[in-house]
């Protein structure tokens, strides 16, 4: 039986990997804690959509053998993941939160996946999210709502609202998401959470289930900064099997965080701080985190995004006309759902098509497909596609300007306002404006950090977006870093119940073939 | 503007292969009006001259090495399909008569 206490499930991977090393804990006690853990409070929170304790149990027993027998183990020993379900994991059910890939065992690991059990992490299940990504508030589940660990009443933010949970109620020690308009940083904002988006192509996208190829990312959700940082060191690099990685060394990112911001230049652009479109109480906590960095020696400035406004126009074409192309591939023939088509002798291929993405897809997918379908079809597209890419292409050259101008990193609002309450919007488009401040960074390709600058006065996390140069994820960490200590939630986290120090009784609730994986 | 009526809806979800319910189609109609109205900011900007970004990060085609490479075997390539016969996946007739 697992004789780990809450205290230490609450620990930062970085710690844990350091004491699997020293041989301090065991992987297996570690693994069988966040179990217990997940049989507590995900049937309430609704974070994972799979499982996999037998796996789990089976690699931490093997990695604790190691150990044992003297092997170095590596960077992330012992140390219990949960990825969201939009990457692909060998033997392991990977649905996209999407009915059209029920079931699925994908026959490969993504590169990340191999990238982290390489670093001897352990995957403990896979966490829920909105439909191939799309959405801000993982209302877009096939499967379940994740609830936020912080109010129950309300989203954990989205797509990736089930990794962002799981880190904030401590089901697990951190996790992976993924991001196309802002689906790691708007839930890591809103769960409390630290979530880095990193530059596009820093991270291999094979074995990523594709949403918009140009936009989409795969980034660290995590309790700490220097987490993301240890975490992005593990999965970033070069893959040949996957055309658009940047082929730079990766920097050991964690050496960044102790440098301070004396001599940094981080500008407040006035797009992101509209007069009346922001909740006032996540102004005031920018306004402080602005006063603290200040007084911990950076320079900051105001400054302008002038196309800002525009990024959620051109996203709302770009992204859908690249997800009507990628979704395609969903026809019941090779993998995933196929539509029973009883009684229909005559049924043709086109039939089974048809009646297959009509029943797999969700509404929001299908509202998605039929955007970029309309924008990419003959008589719209100079209007619509390629007026976007041209968009697409100012918004870059704002950020361009700006840090030709001396600017180090841009600081934003992660979220125009705290969670929101489950079922509270009701339309598409209000959704959308939930990723208001996070898309540019997308069509820009740049890295983007949200970490966690405060709760309100209900207790709700807000989170402060850093942007940054490309490939400048190290400065980005760096400002992260002094954030979290000077301005961070600290000791504060969720209140969850029943708590107490060890839960042996909840251990023997989780079922021994590994739950629903 | 794009107005967009249910001819055309119907129009995008054959091209889009969707099956849609008439409660579905007039549904996707006013959204897809609602949304599409939304982005005709894009339509005021100036973007004469301004070359149509496809990724942000500039970068070369790459080539690989024309070599064979590991790859699933057929029984892995098919565990997952609907249905299969022998080392083929099965599919309704795509031509023919179908009344």
């Amino acid at each position: 039986m697992s004789g780990i206490d809450a205290a230490t499930l609450h620990s930062p991977a970085a710690v844990l990997a350091r004491r699997v090393r020293g041989g301090e804990i065991t992987a297996i006690d570690l693994v069988e804690g966040y179990l217990a853990r997940i049989a507590a409070y995900d049937a309430d929170l609704g974070a994972y959509l799979h499982v996999a304790a037998d796996a789990a149990r089976r690699s931490a027993e093997e990695l604790d053998q190691r150990r044992k027998a003297g092997f170095s183990l590596g960077p992330l020993a012992g140390v219990p993941l949960a990825l969201k379900d939009l990457v692909v994991t060998k033997g392991l059910v990977t649905t996209a939160g999407s009915k059209m890939l029920d079931g699925w065992v994908p026959p490969y690991d993504a590169t990340v996946v191999e990238k982290l059990r390489a670093a001897d992490a352990i995957v403990l299940g896979k966490t829920n999210c909105d439909e191939f990504g799309m959405g801000s508030s993982n209302e877009n589940s096939a499967y379940h709502v994740t609830r936020n660990p912080w109010d129950r009443t309300r989203v954990p933010g989205g797509s990736s609202g089930g990794s962002a949970a799981a880190v904030a109620a401590d089901l697990c020690a951190a996790s992976l998401g993924t991001d196309t308009g802002g689906s790691i940083r708007q839930p890591a904002a809103m769960c409390g959470a630290v979530g880095l988006k990193p530059t596009y192509g820093r991270v291999s996208r094979w074995g990523l289930i594709a949403y918009a190829s140009s936009l989409d990312a795969i980034g660290p959700m995590t309790k700490t900064v220097e987490d993301a940082a240890l975490m992005l060191e593990t999965i970033a690099g070069a893959d040949p099997r996957d055309a658009t990685t940047i082929d730079a060394p990766v920097p050991r990112y964690r050496d960044a965080l102790s440098l301070g911001v004396t001599g940094l230049t981080i500008g407040l652009p006035r797009e992101y701080f509209p007069p009346g479109g922001l909740d006032p109480e996540i102004r005031a906590a920018l306004d402080a985190v602005v006063a603290m960095l200040r007084d911990a020696g950076a320079d900051v400035v105001n400054m302008s995004l002038p196309h800002t406004a525009l990024a959620l126009p051109a996203y709302y074409v770009l992204a859908p006309a690249e997800a009507s192309s990628n979704l395609a591939r969903y026809d019941g023939v090779r993998y995933g759902r196929r539509a029973s088509l009883q009684g229909q002798n005559k049924a043709s291929l086109a039939d089974m098509l048809e009646q297959t993405r009509a029943e797999g897809f969700g509404p929001e997918v299908k509202r998605r497909i039929m955007l970029g379908t309309f924008a990419l079809r003959s008589g719209y597209y100079d209007a619509y596609y390629k007026k976007a890419q041209q968009v697409r292409t100012l918004i870059k050259q704002d950020f361009d300007q700006a840090f030709a101008n001396g600017i180090d990193v841009v600081l934003t609002p992660t979220t125009p306002t705290t969670a929101f309450e489950i079922g509270a919007t009701n339309s598409p488009m209000q959704m959308y404006l939930a990723d208001v401040f996070t898309l540019a960074c997308n069509l820009a390709g740049l890295p983007g950090l949200s970490v966690p600058c405060g709760l309100n006065s209900v207790g709700l996390p807000i989170g402060v977006q850093l942007m940054g140069c490309t490939l400048d994820e190290a400065t980005l960490l760096r400002v992260g870093a002094v954030i979290e200590r000077r301005s961070g939630l600290g000791d504060r986290k969720p209140a969850m119940t029943p708590e107490s120090d060890t839960q042996p009784e909840f251990a023997a609730a989780v079922p021994p073939t590994g739950g629903l994986a | 503007m794009a107005e967009i009526g249910l001819q055309e809806v119907t129009e995008l979800a054959m091209l889009a292969r969707l099956r849609l319910s008439t409660d579905e189609t007039e549904t996707m109609r006013r959204e897809l009006q609602q949304i599409l109205t939304a982005m005709d900011a894009l339509a005021a900007v100036p973007t004469e001259g301004v070359a149509a970004m496809t990724h942000a990060v500039p970068m070369d085609l790459r080539l690989r090495p024309d070599a064979v490479m590991p790859s699933l075997t057929p029984a892995e390539a098919l565990a997952a399909a609907p249905a299969t016969a022998g080392d083929h996946f099965v599919v309704p007739a795509a031509i023919g008569p179908h009344e």
